[in-house]
């Protein structure tokens, strides 16, 4: 199983202080913190794609391709890759040559993107999202794997004789997920392809992440890739801790109190019982962590996401010193215990990723 | 079958909980024995359905609120009139019921305000907002000002003046339309993954397949 964050990148006054870091901070504060990551033995760093203020990763392949020299095992990702309105032949490019500067440390997860206006910024319809990451996403899928490409679709220009460079390390594509909350059309894509499966959970009742990963896990089946239990799936998470689990409520209750998605709503106590939220005692977020697998199953990749809301990075350089040191080798641990045979650890990794040297 | 009437009423006792209790009555009288009836009241909803705005799901309570307005055979909505049209808790409330969830569900409309100046908003307010559900509503929409409740009975008021003529009209149209129409859970859902409690999903080549040509 592989653990790790991923980061909305959102620019987030600190509600305590009133404190709001500039995009040059925040930006440097991301990169501070996949290398954190890797530093304290986390696998995968996520980032989001956005194209509108007050978030400042627009650019994923620059930031990753820059974490990429400074690290050496990390998997670097994202969360989500917006396949609606990024054209799929820069997404194909992109991404390959990332793959091949970070020698296969890549995977990326395909989103739809939630914010109406950034479709006709990009000269899409946002009516038009399933239909586009459908299609877009079918050409990507094609891009990676056939040298010569015509194509021809509803909501891109032609192409006549292309091939997409550089072409994928080692002619394996990067792995991918495809990330969604409520769209079954989305979990079917997923089992279609035989791709990963990722549901963000964090603000979402258990029984809901349940219904759409066992979806996905039918379908995969369906189409003929494996069992349903041997499907890929991947979960959010969200957590803050402290030893002492009252020093953590303490702590974090005005960051939640003030969080630009769910403050000024429901309670701490009613969001933490109602999602997968976790403020507590680092044995605490091992136990409902672990808890998730009773409603999804055996799975093999956990997010979790700790920059958000106002958190200074200090504190996030904190949480995830608790995170990498104390609660990811017994969850480790425990996934594996708990893991029947057949079921996959992990996505499958790029095979230059397995290779004792690289060039 | 099953009968759902939800009611926004704010105060207690409250007369839109009381028009929505005599027309869910009359109605339940014109139905099969062993039909299921259930009155929704919104005013203890309201954090949640507050909640539910900020967050995007429901609580415990809301939910189940929701669950039973998609599952009825048929639904009497009550409002009150507030500033010239529905309350915003009733407004709120059907906001958060899913776009498909009403789909050819027989709905009666009725409202309550002081004066019977506001009746219209039954017919400028309420309709809408059902027909945009696709919901199908009964022609008699029951309207109860405060001097309603002191008018004389049945047989005193005149074809429209009375309101528990109203009432029966209204409950007859509603009883009609739900016996006409097939129970719940009869007809399976269309392709896909229809039972087994999870999601529909439109079959990826169909979803490829619409896309070309």
């Amino acid at each position: 199983m592989q653990f790790g964050i991923f980061t909305v990148g959102d620019v987030t006054p600190d509600p305590t202080d009133g404190r709001t870091p500039g995009e040059h901070e925040r930006i440097k504060a991301m990169v501070t913190l996949a290398l954190k990551a890797e530093e304290v033995g986390l696998d995968v760093f996520a980032t989001g794609e956005h194209h509108n203020p007050p978030f400042v990763p627009s650019s994923p392949t620059t930031m990753l391709g820059y974490v990429a020299a400074r690290t050496e095992r990390l998997v670097l990702s994202t969360s989500t890759t917006l396949i609606t309105t990024n054209d799929p032949v820069k997404i194909a490019e992109d991404y390959a040559m990332l793959q091949h500067l970070a020698d296969g440390r890549v995977d990326l997860m395909m989103g739809r993107g939630n914010t109406g206006p950034v479709y006709p910024w990009f000269g899409q319809d946002i009516r038009q999202g399933i239909p586009l990451a459908v299609e877009n996403y079918a050409l990507l899928h094609k891009l990676w794997r056939t040298e010569v490409v015509d194509w021809e679709g509803r909501f891109r220009t032609p192409l006549q004789g292309f091939t997409s460079t550089p072409r994928p390390l080692d002619g394996v594509p990067p792995f991918v997920w495809h990330g969604s909350i409520r769209s079954p059309e989305i979990a079917e894509q997923a089992a279609y392809y035989g791709d990963g499966f990722f549901h963000n959970n964090i603000f979402w009742p258990k029984e809901h992440t349940k219904k759409m990963v066992d979806l996905y896990r039918q379908r995969y089946a369906h189409y003929g890739h494996g069992t349903p239990e041997q499907a890929i799936v991947g979960l959010g998470g969200q957590v803050f801790m402290r030893h002492n689990s009252q020093d953590a409520v303490r702590e974090f209750r005005p960051y939640f109190d003030n969080a630009p998605v769910y403050g000024h709503g429901p309670s701490l106590e009613e969001f933490t019982e109602q999602t997968p939220l976790t403020v507590g005692s680092p044995q605490q977020v091992i136990e409902r962590t672990l808890s998730f697998r009773d409603s999804v199953g055996d799975y093999q990749r956990q997010l979790f996401l700790m920059d958000h809301a106002g958190l200074p990075l200090k504190t996030v350089l904190e949480q995830l010193d608790i995170l990498g040191e104390e609660v990811v080798p017994v969850l480790r641990k425990e996934f594996a215990r708990l893991r029947p045979a057949g079921v996959p650890e992990t996505a499958p990794p790029h095979p230059a990723t397995t290779r004792k040297e690289t060039p | 079958m099953r009968l759902v009437a939800v009611s926004a009423g704010l105060s207690s006792p409250s007369s839109t909980r009381l028009l929505a209790d005599r027309l869910t009555a009359s109605a339940a009288g014109k139905l099969p024995d062993g039909t299921g009836v259930e009155v929704v009241e919104l005013r203890g909803l309201a954090l949640d359905i507050a909640k539910h705005l900020v967050t995007g799901f429901p609580p415990p309570a809301l939910g189940d609120a929701l669950d039973a307005v998609a599952d009825a055979d048929g639904l009497i909505a009550v409002t009150p009139v507030f500033n010239a049209s529905y309350s915003g808790l009733f407004k709120s409330f059907f906001d958060l019921v899913d776009p498909d969830a009403l789909t050819g569900t027989p709905v009666l409309l009725a409202a309550t305000g002081g004066t019977a100046r506001h009746s219209l908003v039954l017919e400028h307010a309420l309709r809408p907002l059902f027909a945009h559900l696709r919901a199908p509503t009964v022609p008699t929409a029951v309207y109860a000002a405060s001097e309603d409740w002191g008018s004389p009975g049945r047989d005193g008021g005149g074809a429209t003046g009375d309101l528990a003529a109203r009432i029966d009209r209204a409950a007859g149209e509603l009883a009609a339309l739900m016996a006409a129409r097939p129970a719940r859970g009869t007809a399976a859902p269309g392709g896909g993954t229809g039972g087994n409690g999870l999601p529909d999903v439109v079959p990826f080549e169909q979803q490829l397949a619409r896309l070309g040509g």
